[in-house]
């Protein structure tokens, strides 16, 4: 009895750790794998998603379509930012990064000036339960089944949708897509626009579990870019495994020596990672199957 | 002699804008002025332009890893906050008698380049480059703030200086240069200027030099194409990362300057804003060139002050949207465009002249 209570604090904490790092960081790697953009203001849409869930939940309207509009509504700024910025710097990556990183300045100072410092939370729902002595959140489980659930979802969208092989296309070879007659612009704002959506889901999903301040972004950014720099740039060979390996690493180092340990030992994780497979750990799976 | 000679002739040359009488000599006149100033103004001025004067380090540091180098590197700040608690942790612990707090101010800046050394090893020589680099060394950075934001408790200290978390170190006694009599103590007024002003002259012509040396133009040629460089026999990596601790050392100069003005320093001080700062000088300025950069970042440094005392919440936004517009429309930088420009005019004058 006791061995399995711990075996499932174990798995509770891992699976926790896994959705936070899958949830974060698949905007990221959508818009990073498929574009190859670093989207500095990822945290941002994050911070976008969380603000209007808790606006809508204010307003009367329940939880699922309150976070349905945290994404839609990113998904819409992400539109915008591309047409207005990213589109012009696809061809300078290191320019992309210090615009974005100018937009996340903007985004999170002019948050700050218009919606004051903190803005009152979303409760968390469903309560909780017990196992042995301790007492865990269903929600958390309940963010590790939509972590599975975006996997799955972006998996059908890029193999079994008419968007996802045009945009697969488009990723491979821009020039022989075009000139089959797909309109790559519209395929490359799509993109940018579904990983800003997915930015505002994670923020939408975490919103009723965190304190609402305009820097909250900065929370999720460093796992997000951790879990994407050691998967590389394929979403399902790498992002998943990549979450799967650091959740094991963050909630290890986190019981056994707290929240700051689990972080410095995932840093510790993508330098060591990085200097061994640089592509990767989808780089290095896909070297294995050519 | 010879040699020395040599040294100076590369004041001049294809890395660096600015050649001839006409540059030397409006050189001249700057610094003239810049000598002179203290005499005209009052304390706190001059304080406040020594504050501007320890972010141009920070500056050409940035400037001299991404625009010359070409790898974004957005640790600058994490150098910056080791130099910082390395001198507020020294001084504190062993005073300021015998010119020591000279002796913090090698020892910090030491301490953040042995930092870079290991962590440029793990980075270069593991072939990280372009956008990865910028997301390693940002984690870098974030994660150092995280930690250093947690030691508030009293079990964080170091002999008996206390890491004081959030809030910061503060208290540790200004630089001391040890003299028959009394020692001087540079507060942040006329003393500690002319130390900064000297040491800022000082690095810029250096970096000049280092810039037009061979070194120098192997470094531009690793940013233009690094397998041609490295084909040509050079081992880019190590080209790299001896950049990237240089621009360790002048982040940790500016760390250890900033502590050693305001005597304080604070996590906050390694976070995302601060480490935008310096992209944004350095980027509006003109990265590919020292000259620019430092115009560059006391302009927009003097701008953002006024800013500050007329808006203060909105100076951050405009600095944002400046960033975001100079990406966009004048990727160079505006000074170097206008100096550029101006280079231009002179040229056609004096060949109408002639």
């Amino acid at each position: 009895m006791d061995i399995a209570t711990h075996v499932f604090s174990a798995l509770y904490q891992f699976g926790d750790a896994f959705a936070f790092l899958v949830l974060s960081a698949c905007g990221l790697a959508v818009i990073f794998g498929m574009m190859g953009v670093i989207n500095l203001a990822h945290g941002e849409f994050i911070m976008c998603g969380a603000y209007v869930t808790a606006a809508t939940v204010h307003a009367g309207l329940p939880l699922p379509l309150g976070i349905l509009a945290g994404t839609l509504v990113s998904a819409l700024v992400g539109v915008v930012v591309e047409l207005a910025v990213i589109r012009h710097l696809y061809d300078r990556p290191l320019d992309t990064i210090v615009a974005t990183w100018g937009l996340s300045l903007i985004a999170t100072q002019g948050t700050l000036i218009m919606v004051g410092s903190t803005m009152a939370g979303v409760g968390t729902p469903f309560g909780s339960f017990q196992v042995g002595d301790y007492s865990y959140s269903i929600y958390r489980i309940v963010l590790f089944c939509a972590a599975l659930g975006v996997l799955a979802g972006l998996y059908a969208l890029f193999n079994w949708t008419r968007f996802g092989v045009l945009a697969r296309a488009t990723i491979q070879v821009p020039h022989m897509a075009a000139a089959l007659g797909v309109d790559t612009r519209l395929i490359y704002s799509l993109t940018f626009a579904c990983g800003a959506g997915l930015a505002g889901l994670a923020g939408g999903l975490y919103a009723p579990t965190m304190t609402l301040v305009p820097t909250m972004g900065a929370t999720f950014i460093m796992e997000a870019f951790v879990t994407v720099v050691i998967g590389g740039a394929d979403v399902f060979l790498g992002t998943a495994p990549a979450g799967g390996v650091l959740a094991v690493v963050k909630s290890v180092m986190t019981s056994w020596q707290g929240q700051l340990f689990g972080q410095i030992g995932l840093l510790v994780a993508v330098i060591i990672v990085v200097r061994v497979l640089p592509k990767g750990i989808s780089g290095f799976v896909l070297r294995e199957r050519t | 002699m010879t040699g020395l000679l040599a040294m100076f002739r590369r004041l001049e040359g294809p890395q660096t804008v600015g050649r001839g009488p006409a540059f030397w000599g409006l050189f001249a006149v700057v610094l003239a002025v810049a000598l002179a100033y203290p005499l005209f103004s009052d304390g706190y001025t001059v304080g406040n332009t020594v504050y501007f004067f320890v972010w141009v380090f920070i500056a050409l540091s940035l400037c001299l890893i991404w625009g010359y180098g070409g790898s974004l590197s957005f640790g600058q700040t994490a150098f910056f906050g080791i130099a910082g608690y390395g001198y507020g942790i020294l001084t504190i612990n062993f005073g300021s008698a015998y010119g020591f707090t000279l002796i913090a101010l090698v020892a910090a800046v030491a301490i953040a380049a042995l930092f870079a050394v290991l962590l440029g090893y793990f980075m270069f020589f593991g072939r990280i480059a372009g956008v990865f680099l910028g997301i390693v060394t940002l984690a870098v950075t974030l994660m150092l703030e995280r930690f250093m934001a947690q030691t508030a408790g009293p079990e964080w200290h170091i002999g008996v200086a206390r890491l004081n978390g959030f809030n910061g170190m503060s208290a540790m006694p200004p630089l001391t240069i040890p003299w028959p009599g009394e020692p001087i103590v540079l507060f942040a007024d006329v003393g500690l200027y002319y130390l900064v002003l000297g040491l800022l002259v000082f690095v810029y012509l250096a970096l000049r030099i280092l810039m037009n040396s061979s070194f120098g133009n192997v470094i531009v040629a690793i940013r233009e194409n690094p397998e041609r460089a490295e084909m040509l026999g050079y081992d880019v990596r190590k080209y790299q990362l001896i950049t990237f601790v240089i621009g360790a050392v002048l982040a940790g100069l500016s760390g250890v300057l900033y502590t050693v003005w305001g005597q304080y320093i604070t996590p906050s001080s390694m976070g995302m804003t601060a480490a935008a700062l310096p992209l944004i000088w350095v980027a509006v300025g003109g990265r590919s060139d020292l000259t620019s950069t430092v115009v560059g970042t006391l302009v927009v440094l003097a701008a953002f002050q006024a800013l500050t005392i007329y808006g203060s919440q909105y100076a951050l936004v405009f600095m944002g949207v400046l960033l975001v517009l100079t990406v966009l429309i004048a990727p160079n930088g505006l000074v170097l465009g206008v100096m550029n420009w101006l280079g231009r005019l002179a040229t056609r004058f004096t060949q109408r002249a002639g």
